[in-house]
């Protein structure tokens, strides 16, 4: 019977369909307690999922490239699914008319601070070069962030879980700090939100409102392409 | 349905081309999302489809950031080794840049707080 058990798990286990498997309904079951608890931003599914996934793993001593055989058909999707973003961004456009010099300024801003900040106080907290690119993106919506990485030569996957503890962090102060510093302009608000936590951040605007939910998605999109475009050169220009 | 996917992975690989050919540090499906904003503005519209698988795809995003996440157990030494520089920072800039950038944003756009009028 042990053998039969052995056996099967063998031949399972040597197949890219149980870690596809494993992923999506890890992933299900991660969603389901996430809605249930009635969405607290420290209970984000992937994270969940990503620390249920690994406990698996480590677990019955899986290599994560035998899992990534299975979990690849999952992940290739963030490709499209980036471009995609192209779509709300293009919808959202109009928000552009409303103080479009304010808002490209604030914008750029933003990001450089995000950004600049980020490897200001890890470098000076003693991280390593690979370390401080992975976090660089870390304010990027995660797709267009994880890319980011991959070029200039950090590890996507580290910045995949930076980039969601970013958004949780941001979810969960952000609306507590624009209220101290006296930040009532659901524009800014919004802007604030979107440009410093991705779409967790825009997640929680919707509880702010209409006008700064939709300026949160318009800054997240339009931090992503900043900071594709001003990331490099800042890195070039950091490590040269 | 099959359309709008062929758009979108025809973007991203003209995408991944020219950040190829013209040696970009850019990810290829950033340029390719530049295209496709690039290709709607000037069309002046997004096709219903579009807008709808982009919806389906999008409406799913999350599950898509699990198995790169999951590449973390790879790195567990790194993390032991950083998770200082790697928490502050986090802290630090996530909170800074939610108050440079409302702050910016609310007096550059006027001190009226709902500013009704564009003026």
């Amino acid at each position: 019977m042990n053998d039969r058990v052995a056996s099967l798990w063998v031949y399972l286990s040597a197949s890219p369909l149980l870690h596809l498997t494993l992923t999506v309904c890890v992933f299900v079951l991660a969603r389901w307690l996430y809605r249930k608890a009635g969405r607290p931003a420290w209970l984000n599914p992937v994270l969940l999922s990503v620390l249920a996934l690994v406990l698996i793993l480590t677990l019955t001593d899986t290599p994560y490239s035998t899992y990534f055989e299975g979990a690849q058909f999952v992940h290739f999707l963030l490709g499209p699914a980036t471009v995609a973003l192209a779509v709300p961004l293009y919808r959202q456009l109009s928000l552009l008319r409303r103080h479009p010099l304010a808002l490209l300024v604030s914008l750029l801003t933003g990001s450089l601070t995000a950004v600049l900040s980020a490897l200001l106080v890890a470098k000076l907290a003693g991280a390593t070069d690979q370390a401080l690119i992975s976090i660089a993106p870390k304010s990027v919506t995660t797709p267009v962030a994880m890319g980011i990485s991959e070029r200039l030569g950090g590890l996507p996957s580290l910045t995949a879980v930076l980039v969601i503890l970013t958004g949780i962090l941001g979810a969960a102060l952000g609306p507590w700090l624009l209220e101290r510093l006296g930040i009532h302009n659901p524009m800014a608000q919004g802007l604030a939100m979107g440009v410093a936590a991705h779409g967790i951040g825009t997640g929680r605007a919707v509880y702010m409102g209409e006008v700064a939910a939709a300026f949160s998605g318009l800054a997240m999109g339009l931090n992503g392409l900043a900071t594709a475009i001003l990331l490099p050169l800042l890195w070039g220009w950091w490590i040269g | 349905m099959l359309e709008s996917l062929a758009v979108l992975l025809l973007c991203q690989l003209l995408g991944e081309l020219i950040v190829v050919a013209v040696g970009w540090p850019i990810p290829g499906p950033v340029v390719g999302m530049g295209l496709l904003f690039v290709g709607l503005v000037i069309r002046g519209e997004a096709p219903q489809p579009l807008v709808d698988t982009a919806q389906g795809l999008l409406g799913q995003l999350s599950l898509l950031f699990v198995p790169a996440g999951v590449g973390v157990m790879t790195h567990l030494t790194l993390l032991g080794n950083q998770w200082l520089p790697l928490t502050s920072s986090l802290l630090v800039s996530t909170l800074l840049t939610i108050a440079v950038t409302g702050w910016l944003m609310q007096r550059l756009s006027g001190p009226v707080a709902d500013s009704g009028g564009d003026r």
